[in-house]
């Protein structure tokens, strides 16, 4: 691969003459999609069409968000006739969503609909998508507020918190005992959340046989997972229950509870995929679990995404719009749009279902 | 008599001992890739794309600089990621409680870099180990170090005017400020190796240790104070990572080390030591952020990107020696020199 | 000698996990309870299979860093076929598995030996390729245990006479690649190219051969454990194995293969890998903070090859020491 000298030069100069040019060229000539930024919302408008609507999970190969992006936040996408898609990081780490975030932001998507894997890591990006033009809506799990326009939580976190805590408890019985916790990754803002507010509702009274001894973090990464549990087991003995409010964490736990001696004897819950879970609760594995629809949340996400980018809202409290099928929605304090409340699955009535 | 070794001769052009054919060649490449991806690719061009491809090829142009160094003697540092790791996850700590001085965290995790960078050096230089397997205990050592410190948390509220200023462009442009710290490094360590006696005994090193002592080298001197080096510049690309993300974790940067290596090999820098400049490595650096920023543009998935890299790699070293085999002129290598590759 | 150094060295290892154990079990009785041994077992299996494979390279001089992506692509491969094909029998999985494996070390031997390239940096390129294509195969989406066949499954925590079926595949490959490597002429040839490639070319040893069908072994055990990786754990991603390299190189240099080839066997191999996954069950039973796990992994690797070369020095010493007629 011989090249001579002069050509060498040549490259050379071609190369930072490129560079240059590109580097030096002001920023200034990028016009963001405008959207109607009015003080206040228009609450009869309709929803854009032809609006570039993207998907950003935690990680992209976790069935649960591929149920809400793909099942749900197309769907919708599709109802309003934008262009969907989704991408993301194999592994749920702050940093590299950051990368795709800045992706879609020189792709001119209208809308970015991301779920956090850190309440703070991600802002600085999302700010400047945010400048340069697109709508932030997160869902799943939030950031810090004022990176993103507004936030879809699938379930207030005392309510996912009260039913996870009953469910344990109904599980292990009026005896109660240790339990403990296998959460996904450590930073994770949903997870935390559910976790402070779990922490308040065993402090009441009626939980009062219940003791939290450890909370494990699996990153919501099956292997781990599993391991995670392995070792709570291991550590402690008379640990007669837990909870896993991430759906691997909970299918990990499942599986491996399910294959040795404690089945049945320690107790599992958390929140979960009636796919997953179906076997489970069918060999006494698990006596009930939680959940609200994942196609629901995305639906939801791409309907507020749409909204906003049409400026039928603008994320102040009181504003409502309409999401398709699920009907009329108000944002609520912080730029909080909810869901519902969490679903109980046990086996009276996990064949009805197929996510 | 190779016509890829950047040495300089007496009567050969500066720019010509800079410039191997490896390394136009890598610029070439680079020159297509930016032609083509911005015909074809909305947006690949644009300021805004050169400004990320800059920010996140930074840690990797940075820690590439010793690096390159490193291997040209002959030996390989793989514990760079785990040193970033373990700066962010001092920097975290040292934050949370309760140390704001700016100027103070650099300086301790500089200082940090230069004891983690030591201790390879130790490992290598005083007990004789080889570099390939101290590194990789290290790897682990440090990576260990970063979680016993952080744990499983992540700092994240450092104040806003240092995550921005961070990546804060240069006045009039978009290009980060960075990136001249980059640059001086940069010419300081090309300097070093392509027009100091010091380069020079480097590349001897790396084409015969021994030979090299017996000259006068002092081998084990240069290449311990070439690991401080390379761990001080890791803790540098520590600090830069965790504003640029403005999140200290104990898991930053894991996996940084193989696209570190995988630049400077792609550089034409011989894995045997002995060959290889800095300008080839640049070029390499940039090369694979363009086309992974590029490819990422063009909704191309990840995983292509990755095989892409993959084969690249392969290429960088199959396709010299295919090209020498089929000129008849096979350089008979040892099949594992002095390294255990 | 030599031999005399292989009893020293294994018997170390074995000795320090004897300690360790006991350490653990006088801390609390039941980590030595059933199911925490069967789960013992069950944890090192895999990285104890992948171990095998890479001393095997290792002791040629060479290294294998694309193990985890291997183990991924069989496991992914595994997964595939029983989703597509579900009355597919085990061991045609296994054999398929194996044989993927197989193939990729062919890939990674024959560039190694055919185009005289350095083996780090082809398994580090042959490490993103196999992952990539990985992912690309998965496109995203995830292989459920719900899928898989129910045998398949309950192999995974099977156990015979109280021990795992998984750990008898373990033990199975782990005795037929130390009497191959002892007894064979083709084994001890290996050794004799980690010691010195060059000598071992010119004494007639057929260097590119062997170091090729090295990968090939390393690439089909690492297959073998991708399928056993399936069985064990059900729910696969294209995340599957990755990161293990840097963990199968500590468990073979903990195990006493020195990084420079030539000595070392495969059983020492073998309990650096039980070694290293017990270590990671007792520190959070001794009440260590589990996140010093890591660092202790990184401490062993030290403490390993600076124990090798302390060893290979006094040899060397000792040998010129016979020669000078000492």
């Amino acid at each position: 691969m011989r090249i001579t000298g002069v050509r060498a030069v040549a490259t050379t100069v071609l190369a930072a003459l490129a560079l240059a040019l590109g580097a030096c060229a002001d920023d200034g000539s990028d016009a963001g999609t405008g959207s109607g930024s009015g003080d206040a919302g228009n609450p009869t408008g309709t929803i854009k069409e032809g609006l570039k609507v993207a998907f950003l999970p935690k990680q992209v190969n976790n069935p649960y968000f591929d149920t809400s992006d793909n099942k749900g936040g197309k769907v919708a996408v599709e109802e309003f006739k934008g262009t969907y898609s989704q991408t993301g990081p194999s592994e749920a780490s702050p940093s590299a969503q950051v990368s795709y975030i800045n992706t879609l932001s020189q792709q001119q998507t209208d809308v970015i609909v991301v779920s956090a894997n850190d309440k703070d890591a991600i802002c600085g990006a999302l700010t400047e998508a945010k400048s340069a033009g697109a709508k932030v809506v997160t869902y799943d799990s939030d950031t810090q507020p004022q990176c993103r326009d507004v936030f879809v939580n699938q379930a207030t976190a005392e309510g996912i918190a009260r039913s996870q805590v009953k469910l344990i408890s109904d599980a292990v019985g009026p005896d109660g005992g240790e339990i403990a916790v296998l959460s996904a990754t450590a930073n994770a803002t949903n997870q935390n959340a559910w976790i402070e507010m779990m922490k308040t509702e065993l402090a009441k009274p009626e939980y009062a046989k219940l003791k939290l001894v450890a909370t494990v973090y699996g990153d919501d990464q099956d292997e781990k997972s599993f391991q995670e549990a392995q070792g709570l087991l291991a550590k402690y003995p008379n640990l007669k229950g837990i909870i896993s409010p991430t759906t691997v964490g909970v299918a990990a736990a499942a599986r491996y509870l399910s294959g040795s001696s404690y089945k049945g004897r320690v107790q599992l819950t958390g929140l979960g995929t009636p796919n997953q879970m179906r076997e489970y609760v069918k060999d006494g594995t698990v006596k009930a679990f939680a959940l609200w629809n994942p196609a629901d949340l995305g639906y939801l996400a791409a309907y507020a995404g749409g909204a906003l980018a049409s400026g039928i809202i603008t994320g102040k409290q009181g504003e409502t719009f309409t999401a398709g099928r699920l009907g009329q929605f108000t944002v609520g304090a912080n730029g909080e749009i909810v869901l519902g409340d969490p679903f109980t699955f046990d086996a009276s009535n996990i064949d009805q279902f197929d996510f | 008599m190779a016509a890829d070794t950047a040495v300089a001769r007496p009567g050969r052009p500066v720019w010509r001992s800079l410039l191997g054919s490896w390394d136009a060649a890598v610029l070439l490449a680079l020159v297509v890739v930016i032609v083509v991806g911005s015909l074809t690719v909305d947006g690949v061009g644009n300021p805004r794309f050169y400004r990320f491809v800059v920010v996140e090829a930074i840690p990797i142009a940075l820690i590439a600089l010793p690096m390159t160094l490193v291997v040209v003697t002959g030996e390989i540092d793989l514990s760079v990621a785990s040193v970033v790791g373990l700066t962010c996850a001092v920097m975290g700590q040292l934050w949370q409680l309760g140390v704001t001085s700016l100027p103070l965290l650099i300086l301790v995790s500089l200082v940090l870099g230069c004891l983690l960078g030591g201790l390879n050096g130790l490992f290598v230089c005083v007990f004789g180990l080889p570099s390939l397997a101290v590194t990789i205990g290290t790897l682990a050592l440090y990576r260990g170090l970063a979680y016993v410190v952080l744990g499983d948390r992540a700092v994240a509220d450092y104040p806003v005017d240092w995550t921005r200023g961070m990546i804060a462009p240069i006045p009039g442009t978009v290009i980060p400020w960075f990136v001249l710290v980059v640059a001086v490094l940069a010419v300081l360590f090309g300097v070093l190796l392509h027009a100091t006696p010091v380069g020079r005994a480097l590349y001897a090193m790396g084409n015969n240790a021994q030979a090299a002592a017996y000259a006068g080298v002092a081998v084990l001197r240069t290449k311990f104070w070439l690991f401080v080096a390379t761990g001080a510049v890791s803790a540098l690309a520590g600090v830069f990572w965790t504003f640029r993300f403005a999140s200290a974790r104990a898991d930053n940067a894991t996996g940084l080390e193989l696209s570190v290596v995988a630049a400077v090999l792609l550089g034409g820098v011989s894995i045997f030591g002995g060959r290889g400049g800095l300008v080839g490595v640049i070029a390499a650096v940039a090369l694979l952020g363009t086309l992974r920023n590029a490819l990422q543009l063009a909704d191309v998935p990840a995983n292509a990107l990755t095989i892409v890299t993959g084969t690249l790699l392969i290429a960088s070293v199959v396709g010299p020696n295919a090209v020498r085999a089929a000129r008849g002129r096979l350089r008979r290598r040892p099949l594992a020199g002095r390294t255990p590759l | 000698m030599t031999h005399r150094l292989f009893l020293a060295r294994e018997l170390g290892i074995a000795l320090a996990l004897a300690l360790l154990v006991a350490v653990t079990f006088a801390a609390n009785p039941r980590f030595l309870s059933a199911q925490n041994v069967k789960d013992l077992l069950l944890g090192s299996t895999i990285l104890a299979i992948l171990a095998v494979g890479q001393a095997i390279v290792v002791i040629t001089r060479n290294v294998d860093l694309s193990v985890g992506s291997i183990l991924g692509l069989s496991a992914m491969a595994t997964g595939v076929l029983f989703v597509g094909t579900p009355g597919l029998p085990v061991p045609v999985a296994v054999v398929a598995g194996v044989a993927l494996g197989a193939v990729c070390g062919a890939v990674n031997g024959g560039l190694i030996a055919a185009a005289r390239v350095p083996a780090l940096v082809v398994t580090l390129g042959t490490l993103y390729v196999f992952r990539g294509l990985d992912h690309t195969w998965a496109s995203g989406r995830q292989i459920n245990a719900a899928d898989m066949p129910r045998g398949f499954l309950r192999m995974g925590s099977a156990t015979v006479l109280g021990v795992p079926v998984l750990a008898l595949f373990a033990v199975a490959v782990l005795v037929a690649a130390g009497f191959v490597l002892r007894s064979y002429r083709s084994g001890r040839e290996l050794y004799a190219i980690g010691s010195d490639p060059e000598a071992a070319r010119l004494s007639g040893v057929p260097v590119g051969r062997r170091v090729f069908w090295a990968f090939v072994a390393s690439g089909a055990l690492a297959g073998l454990a991708g399928v056993l990786h399936a069985a064990r754990y059900g729910t696969l991603d294209a995340n599957a194995g990755l990161g293990q390299e840097l963990n199968v190189v500590a468990a073979v240099v903990v195990g006493g293969v020195a990084i420079f080839g030539g000595s070392g066997s495969v059983y020492g191999a073998a309990l650096g890998a039980v070694l290293l996954t017990t270590i990671g069950s007792a520190l959070p039973v001794l009440g260590v903070n589990p996140f010093w796990q890591r660092a202790a992994v990184g401490a062993l690797i030290l403490a390993a090859i600076g124990l090798d070369r302390l060893l290979a020095v006094r040899l060397a010493r000792r040998l010129q020491g016979a020669r000078h007629g000492r």
